[in-house]
Order: structure tokens, then sequence, then C-alpha cells
């Protein structure tokens, strides 16, 4: 049997290159035809890989890897859809502007966003968030005030710890009244570098 | 709860373009497997949480290669290109004698070896997807490695000496 064994072994090899190739080939004819609903890519970033995804209206989720990625891609297929593929060429501008940003050539993100991940009153504060430019900083009763819910701070701040774009919707520009940090997604050590970055900017 | 479709074809993708290798020579059997993940991933959201999902993909793959070989037997035979020696590596070569020598198989006998040494089909499974009993599965299997360890020892296509 043991020639056959080997015979059978050599029938069972895939090569990595071969796997990448047909890969892209899928990925290609998927987005052909309209059937890539998601398209995702990890970024590596200086505050570690950085997962991106986008939707055929534009950016829907930046996860760090701290929410667990392959917990967020379960949630993207559930929520949005399961015809999600690994497509990092799809992401290449998200990946560019946010290497651009993390090294301080850039101020503003240019990229379309799929906000649908977020619904009412937390989808109102995240279109707030967005008009929060660079090195400025709101605190959460400025924001619930803004939004026209004077007396919903903390309603704002569970908006912010559920931001499915953080970053790029700029949640870490919001602060308490009192100029503490308050919360984040990414963890505070990656809110403070964030403000450090657009300080020094 | 439906899974991403990447870890699908991360799972499976390698069982599939083993089927459509053991009917289809390349580039064929390379087109075979993106027709049947493009397939599938069309279809995939109406896929019942419990089906099989290997079941699922080899049945289309089959299904894909077998309509590429009836598409094949229909046009007219091209002249035959040598393989290009300069680029194909001595790896390379050797699994490709051995899926053309899988391929040169009668057809249920390739089946059968397709369904269970590549994608890893219990008998009953095979016969389900070629017809007839399983233990006639079986024995087409059988036949078929058989004729395939003779085939790749025979000095007529060993490839041993020839590359040294």
């Amino acid at each position: 049997m043991s020639d056959t064994d080997t015979t059978l072994a050599t029938l069972t090899e895939v090569s990595d290159d071969t796997r990448a190739r047909l890969h892209e080939q899928l990925v290609a004819a998927a987005a052909a035809d309209a059937l890539l609903d998601v398209a995702y890519r990890i970024v590596d970033s200086p505050l570690g890989p950085l997962l991106v995804a986008a939707t055929e209206r534009g950016l829907v989720r930046l996860a760090y890897q701290r929410e667990d990625h392959e917990a967020v891609l379960h949630t993207l297929a559930e929520r949005v859809s399961p015809r999600l593929l690994h497509a990092p060429r799809q992401l290449d501008d998200a990946a560019r502007q946010l290497g651009d940003y993390f090294a301080g050539h850039r101020r503003e993100f240019g990229l379309p966003l799929d906000l649908r991940l977020s619904r009412g009153f937390r989808r109102q504060v995240l279109e707030h968030l967005v008009t929060i430019g660079y090195g400025q900083r709101e605190s959460y009763a400025a924001v619930a005030s803004l939004t026209g819910h004077p007396k919903a701070i903390r309603a704002v701040g569970s908006a912010c710890a559920t931001n499915p774009i953080p970053i790029i919707v700029p949640c870490h520009r919001v602060l308490r009244s009192d100029g503490s940090l308050g919360g984040y997604v990414g963890g505070l050590a990656a809110k403070q570098a964030l403000l450090r970055l657009e300080g020094a900017g | 709860m439906k899974r991403p479709f990447e870890e699908i074809v991360t799972e499976h993708g390698a069982t599939v373009l083993r089927v459509c290798r053991a009917v289809l020579a390349r580039p064929d059997a390379d087109d075979a497997w993106s027709e049947t993940f493009l397939a599938a991933l069309r279809a995939y959201p109406e896929l019942p949480a419990d089906a099989n999902v290997q079941a699922w993909l080899v049945t289309i793959a089959h299904r894909k290669a077998i309509d590429a070989v009836r598409a094949e037997s229909r046009r007219p035979r091209p002249v035959a290109e040598p393989p290009d020696r300069r680029t194909a590596a001595l790896e390379v070569e050797k699994a490709d004698d051995l899926w053309a020598a899988l391929r040169a198989l009668p057809p249920r006998q390739r089946e059968a070896v397709a369904l269970h040494h590549v994608a890893g089909f219990p008998y009953a499974e095979v016969a389900a997807r070629t017809g007839g009993s399983t233990d006639a599965a079986r024995r087409a299997a059988a036949d078929g490695i058989a004729a395939l360890r003779r085939r790749l020892t025979s000095p007529h296509n060993s490839s041993e000496g020839a590359t040294q």
C-alpha cells in the first residue's frame, strides 16, 4: 500500500502560490459579477493590525485587534452579508489613506462611508463626529447638545463605544468635560496615541 | 448563522481543486475551480444552515468539471503544444504526470478515485454521485488505483532516468 499512499499524497498537494492565484481570480470574478458584498483586508498600523471592511457603498467597519478580527468577520457575515472575501486590492485606497494619516501626512479622510451598522441616535452621533476636525476636541456633553439631545450624554458615550469605523469616524476626539479621556474602543493608550499624533501635526 | 464565505474557501479550496484536477487538465481545472466557487458564492446566502458544505461544493465542482469535459469533446482537437521545459520544475512535472495518468483512467474508475481518494467521500457517497452500487464504486476505485500504480511505475512513463 505504501507507494499508493505516496501517490495519493502527491494528489493532495496544493501549493500556497496556487491557492493565492486562484483566490485572486475568484475575487476578481466575484467583483465583476457584483457578488462581493463585503471585501476586507488587514492594514498594519502603529496601533497594531487593523481590519478594514467595505461594501459597495463604502467603508463599513474598522476594527482593532482587541475586538477579535475573526469575531468581527462573523458579525459582518451575519449583519451585512456572508458573501465576504479577503480582497486586499478593493481596499488599497483605504490602506493608503490610513498609512498617510499615521505618518502625519493626512488630516482628513476622503473615503465613502457605509454607516448601516449604526442606527437611530447612535448613527446621528456618528454623522456629527465626522464634522469634528483634525486636532480638535469636543466633550460628550457638547456632542449631546449639538445633536439636539443635551441630556443624552451617556447615549453619546455608547454611540462612541460602538462606533463601527473608529479613527475614520473620529470618536477619539470626544473627551469628558473635565478633559479626561473617557473610554475608547481601541483602548485608552490608542486614544492617547491618536490625540498625540494629531496634536503634533 | 452563516459563516464568512472566505472561511469556506480556505477550508475547502484545496479539496475542490483536487476534484477539478482529477477530471481536467490545467488551465481548465483552474477555471472549473473558479466557476465552482463563483456559483457557490452566488447561492451561499440561501444554503440551509445545516447543509454539508463540502459535499455541496464537491457536487458543484464535479458538475462543472463534467460540463467542461463535454464542452472539450465537442471542440475540434488542437495540435498539442509541447510543455515549456525551461519553466516546468521537476516536481510540477511529476505531479502533472500523475494527474495526466489519473485523467487517462476510464471514466468510472477516474470518478471513483477522484471522489473517494482525492475528495475523501465514503464509497456510499461516491455511488450516490456516480450511480451504481457501493460495491461497484469500491471496485472501480480499487481498479483505478491499481491501474494508476501500473502506469506510473511502467518504464514507458517513468521520468526518473530521463530527467536526471
